[in-house]
């Protein structure tokens, strides 16, 4: 049995998991086996993390971040968790590959999953024109017509990084304003191939072998336009991924795990959340990593405060 | 990234369209985190099935010509050729269980 087993391996799993290790409790992190690293393996420079004045790669800081927890003793397993047992003093995670593992305490730290348009063609059209990652995707658009969906950082950046390939990149947005920051905003309007489609929400996707356009619908006067274009990229924002403790963990009106005050703490005892799928508002690398501190050091606390012949029993393992 | 072979434009036609077995092609690039991600898990299905499928590798940022061929807009994408022809594509990073599920009509 373990002390501690932390889901999730974005900065809030990975930071969880530097203090859980550093505080001697062999922390195993389950990783997941395709999405390790987390929503920052798909983006290209980060600038705002501090300490790297001259930015980092996202996918970099995560290998770094990984690595700084393996040293001091955490344990990666790249599997994806498919069911838990969260109630009781020992809790049990099983993952895909079919191992169960046991802990006293558990860190759910799953993040937050790509929200889709739910236009009734998105699934047939996905690879096939429609991206979710600009990074991964981008370099088949060369001299080609591409468009954005979204107002947010992410949006922002995908935008400025598909010019480096697409002829055009669109900026549809459903609103006049956007969420991203101002740098980011300014950096987008300077860029010649951009081009902003305000107050424009998307209404059907057209293709029949591939994407070919849009349609799109002014939100202030209602009408329909086509826009040609090849490709289309989708960052409308996350949701988060909360579907494997439906029924254990009690959930935020926003649909995120519900914690106590500034804690981690869930509606179970030994049970922390930390990173996006605690945070409706934030959701930056940092406060993903801070929060990963605060359930570390809450586990930490939790454990300190069991009977010894339960924690001997982890630590014997 | 997986330790499959790696197959070219130059050598595609003879290592795929011409194989005597089914072959999956991983079309990934170095820039592709997802494509890392995915590369250990068609290794341990090579390792597991590589009497029943061959499992091939093309970097589409070096073998451009391929990629516009099978028309990739997205990777990592897996096709799998019987004969020359695609019977099957996946796309997108995916866990071992359902890459196997989506592999079944070959590794069952």
């Amino acid at each position: 049995m373990r002390q501690v087993i932390i889901i999730g391996s974005g900065p809030a799993g990975y930071t969880a998991a530097i203090y859980a290790a550093r505080a001697n409790f062999k922390p195993l992190v389950i990783a997941s086996s395709v999405e390790a690293g987390g929503e920052l393996m798909n983006t290209t420079e980060v600038e705002n993390f501090p300490g790297f004045p001259e930015g980092i790669m996202g996918p970099e800081l995560m290998m770094k971040m990984q690595e700084q927890a393996e040293k001091f003793g955490a344990e990666i397993l790249m599997d994806d968790v498919v069911s838990l047992e969260l109630a009781g003093d020992v809790k049990r995670v099983t993952t895909g590959g079919g191992q169960t593992f046991e802990a006293l305490s558990v860190i759910f730290a799953t993040g937050s999953a790509n929200r889709k348009l739910g236009l009734p063609d998105e699934d047939r059209l996905s690879g096939h024109g429609v991206s979710w990652c600009a990074t991964c995707d981008g370099f088949f658009f060369r001299q080609k017509t591409v468009a954005i969906v979204g107002g947010g950082d992410s949006a922002m950046e995908e935008a400025n990084f598909l010019t480096r390939f697409a002829d055009k990149v669109y900026v549809i947005h459903r609103s006049e304003t956007l969420r991203a920051s101002k740098i980011m905003q300014d950096r987008a309007m300077a860029n010649p191939k951009i081009e902003f489609l305000w107050n424009s929400t998307i209404d059907s996707l057209n293709g029949a072998e591939s994407l070919t356009g849009v349609t799109i619908k002014n939100t202030v006067t209602g009408d329909l336009s086509e826009v040609e274009l090849q490709g289309l990229f989708i960052a409308i924002g996350n949701d988060p991924r909360t579907q494997l403790i439906h029924g254990q963990l009690d959930l935020a009106p926003e649909g995120t795990v519900a914690v106590k005050g500034r804690t981690s703490k869930t509606n179970l005892t030994g049970v922390f959340a930390a990173g996006d799928v605690v945070d409706p508002t934030y959701r930056q690398a940092v406060t993903a990593a801070a929060s990963g501190t605060v359930a570390a050091l809450d586990a930490e606390h939790y454990l300190q405060s069991l009977p010894a012949e339960l924690l001997a029993q982890a630590e014997n393992n | 990234m997986s330790a499959a072979p790696a197959v070219t434009d130059a050598s595609f036609d003879a290592d795929v369209l011409k194989s005597g077995k089914p072959v999956l092609v991983d079309f990934w690039a170095e820039w592709c985190g997802p494509c890392r991600a995915v590369g250990p898990i068609l290794d341990q299905i090579r390792a597991e099935h590589g009497d029943k499928i061959e499992i091939v590798k093309l970097n589409v940022d070096e073998n451009p010509q391929t990629a516009m061929t099978y028309q990739i807009t997205s990777i990592p994408a897996m096709k799998v050729f019987v004969n020359g022809e695609v019977t099957k594509t996946i796309i997108g990073a995916k866990p071992k269980p359902a890459l196997e599920h989506d592999l079944a009509d070959y590794i069952g």
